[in-house]
């Protein structure tokens, strides 16, 4: 193969070129036809699409452009992740649904990982009850749909007593039809100092363990990491928060009136939402994680055995790195659908970038923007996700010759 | 090697003790002894799980059928619920089910007409079974299926033999979610087929409409098209000129399902040995004959499993309609539950609609998993 690139007469790319000729058989002519045809057949259409458009909000006097973002929104938000009241511009108001349609796809990311692959190892699992099981749920959970899903949990925690008769199934937490509450603490800036000296000392941490395995490449000796890691994300937190003179005053829900004062409160809608997001894709993600385990050959399993090595270190060390080839691009798209899926939130209530933005086209007329502005924020999230597992893939990606 | 005899040649003691019969492999016990009780952990998780499964069986089997209420005296047209209220909570009340559910299945379609949208998820019924039948893979389906839908329209629409006319605005229930999401299909596979040869294609504008088309519509949800579907429409058209809603929704879920499928297409297509292309190239054969005889045929059989997988997805998403107002199966379900006498039945209505989409996935489902077992079977050794 290298002698003949080498090789100076054969350096030339390709056979000769030569002249189109107006002639049908020729092949770079017919190319040449065939798409400016297709290309003119869609560019008419949206231009005929375009012009409607532009006469139809001539003729209903209807403005375009973004003006209308800085106005007075007027539509009141119910829960929200920073300070907002209806006094506040369209602007906010749509930041406002990011930000609530990103709390739901963050949390849900991660809780579907946890539940989806919990379910597909216990798929494998040898006892017949337990795998069964999970077979069950993950057939019935993908059949039906998500919507469903979501209406039946909503009627479900609608269902639940109201706050004087709450659910109390643990000292603190209470369950019922305005949603659940939580105990917490009362956040002071010494806790933010000690989550602060965390982050940090994660930071460390990692450090830490790439010098020690840098050295273990050295001397093939290989050293402990988690005290270091204890010491730093644990403990060093706990000195910055001694040192702010150990603040902790308990924030715990209690009945006073008709509602709740006092912990963290999960409205029904948010708790719904999640719920099912994160029951339906966890059923998708459990068959591919099970995929993933099945695809590393069973040599595999066998020569580590030979080796000496336990079961669990076996799935931690040999297995799952090779099976996390085969599960991390159909995860992306899972991420992907629960994250689009979020949008479903319109419909029973919880208030994300689709609902705020729907709530905004009706109120000003604004339907291309609108819809122009919930798809740019989607392709964003979109884009964003598909990037970041495409640079996680890579990373684990068999390194070939 | 050669003395293998020696093996057998146990020397047999007389004073040896009697030594336990081996423990039994096959049977119950031995089943059970393996597959659930292999070991004290084993024996742990299949108890406490045994257990919470027997317990909620019991439950769910007193709430659904021993309490349960199946029907309610109606007194002048108004049904009278007082007793479904008492036992809330400990039995269902299935009687929502037995008074609406002619609503929920046709929706608001003229009542001594129901007859004809029965027949029509009969026929989408029989049209499925037919395209699932491998002796059926060939010419004629495209007849059958052109037939069927036509019957189709003509049945819910009537107007002609003897029917009467029946508005779009009235149809509804499980005609409209099967008419959905058979119809998007119908159009979208086409559709997926061209932009998937499009996105493969070596014309540079072709291929780039292809991805635009594609990624645009795959980064965005549905619900953000079947939105623009129901409220920009209006706006791309000509004055005066004004299609249905509904019309306006299949439209949207036929974009939305195109993009889907065409990467499924595409994936059969990367699968295709290069081989295959070349040869056909070596024949002489144009583009179009190349792939309409060499390499869809293989290439669409390659990707069935996943393509019908793609179809049930689709086939729930349909239920999204529900967001912008389209009488479906699930949107009748939602309506029924709306009259003061059955508010707060909701559940037993999820339940019997999520059986209906349960049974139609479910059949999909196993279809493509047999499907999968037997197209792969020359690779089974």
């Amino acid at each position: 193969m290298s002698s003949s690139t080498a090789d100076p007469r054969l350096a030339s790319a390709g056979p000769p070129r030569r002249p189109i000729r107006l002639s049908w058989s020729d092949e770079r002519l017919r190319a040449i036809v065939w798409q400016i045809l297709v290309v003119g057949i869609v560019g008419s259409i949206v231009w005929w699409l375009w012009s409607n458009t532009v006469h139809n909000l001539e003729v209903r006097r209807i403005a375009t452009g973004f003006g209308f973002l800085q106005r007075e929104a007027g539509l009141p938000i119910g829960e929200s992740l920073i300070d907002y009241d209806p006094t506040h511009s369209y602007l906010r108001a749509l930041t406002v649904g990011v930000l609530n349609t990103l709390k739901v796809a963050v949390v849900g990311v991660i809780l579907a990982t946890i539940l989806g692959t919990l379910i597909g190892i216990a798929k494998l699992s040898k006892n017949w009850l337990v795998s069964k099981l999970a077979s069950f749920y993950i057939e019935v959970i993908r059949d039906l749909p998500l919507l469903l899903q979501l209406l039946f949990w909503y009627t479900i925690l609608q269902g639940l007593p109201g706050p004087r008769q709450a659910l109390n199934p643990v000292d603190g937490v209470f369950l019922s039809n305005r949603g659940m509450k939580l105990p917490w603490i009362e956040w002071l800036p010494a806790h933010n100092w000690a989550l602060l000296a965390m982050v940090a000392g994660a930071v460390g941490t990692w450090a830490y363990a790439r010098a020690m395995r840098a050295k273990q490449y050295a001397d093939g000796q290989p050293r402990k990491i988690w005290p270091a890691g204890l010491a730093l994300m644990v403990g060093l937190p706990l000195v910055v928060w001694a040192a702010h003179g150990a603040p902790f005053t308990p924030d715990i829900p209690a009945l006073r009136g008709f509602n709740f004062r006092g912990g963290i409160s999960i409205s029904p809608e948010y708790f719904a939402l999640l719920l099912g997001l994160v029951t339906y894709t966890a059923g998708f993600i459990a068959e591919i994680v099970r995929a993933g385990i099945q695809a590393v050959n069973q040599g595999q399993w066998e020569a580590a055995e030979a080796l000496g090595m336990r079961r669990a270190e076996i799935l931690k060390r040999i297995v799952l790195p090779q099976a996390l080839r085969v599960i991390v691009p159909p995860m992306t798209s899972q991420y992907l659908n629960l994250t689009k899926n979020s949008s479903l939130a319109v419909a029973i209530g919880y208030q994300d970038i689709v609902s705020i933005a729907n709530t905004t086209l009706n109120q000003t007329g604004q339907a291309i923007e609108g819809i122009a502005i919930i798809m740019l924020v989607y392709l964003s999230i979109s884009l964003s996700i598909s990037l970041f597992m495409n640079w996680y893939n890579a990373r684990i990606a068999l390194v070939e010759r | 090697m050669s003395d293998i005899t020696a093996n057998t040649a146990v020397p047999h003691q007389a004073g040896a003790e009697r030594r336990q019969p081996p423990v039994a492999t096959t049977g119950i016990v031995a089943w059970a002894r393996m597959n659930l009780f292999s070991s004290w952990i084993n024996t742990a998780v299949t108890l406490a799980l045994g257990y919470l499964v027997v317990r909620w069986t019991i439950g769910f089997v007193d709430w659904a059928f021993l309490n349960a209420i199946w029907s309610v005296p109606v007194v002048n047209g108004q049904a009278q619920t007082q007793a479904c209220r008492e036992i809330k909570g400990v039995g269902a009340c299935w009687a929502v089910v037995t008074e609406k559910h002619r609503f929920i299945l046709f929706g608001t379609y003229p009542y001594e007409e129901h007859w004809r949208p029965l027949l029509v998820c009969v026929l989408f019924v029989a049209l499925y079974i037919v395209s699932a039948l491998r002796r059926f893979w060939n010419w004629r389906l495209i007849p059958i299926w052109v037939g069927t839908l036509t019957a189709i329209g003509i049945l819910m629409w009537g107007g002609v033999f003897g029917l009467t006319y029946v508005p779009q605005e009235r149809w509804g229930g499980l005609p409209i979610t099967l008419i959905l999401s058979t119809f998007g299909l119908a159009f979208a596979f086409p559709l997926a087929v061209l932009v998937a040869l499009g996105r493969r294609s070596k014309l540079p504008a072709i291929k780039t409409l292809c991805v635009l088309y594609v990624e645009l519509i795959r980064g965005v949800p549905l619900i953000s098209l079947l939105f623009m579907a129901s409220v920009m429409f209006p706006l791309f058209l000509p004055e005066g000129m004004n299609i249905d809603k509904l019309l306006r929704a299949q439209v949207a879920i036929t974009l939305f399902a195109g993009a889907y499928l065409a990467e499924v297409v595409r994936a059969g297509l990367q699968t295709l040995p290069r081989g295959q292309y070349e040869a056909a190239d070596a024949l002489g054969l144009s583009y179009w004959q190349k792939t309409g005889f060499i390499i869809l045929p293989q290439a669409l059989r390659l990707v069935i499993p996943p393509l019908v997988n793609t179809f049930i997805g689709f086939f729930k998403d349909t239920s999204l309609v529900l967001i912008i107002g389209i009488f479906d199966l699930l949107t009748a379900g939602k309506t029924a539950i709306v009259e003061p006498a059955w508010q707060g039945f909701g559940i037993e209505v999820y339940i019997t609609i999520g059986l209906i989409y349960l049974v139609f996935c479910f059949a999909m489902s196993k279809y493509s998993q047999d499907l999968e077992r037997e197209l792969n079977r020359h690779r089974r050794r």
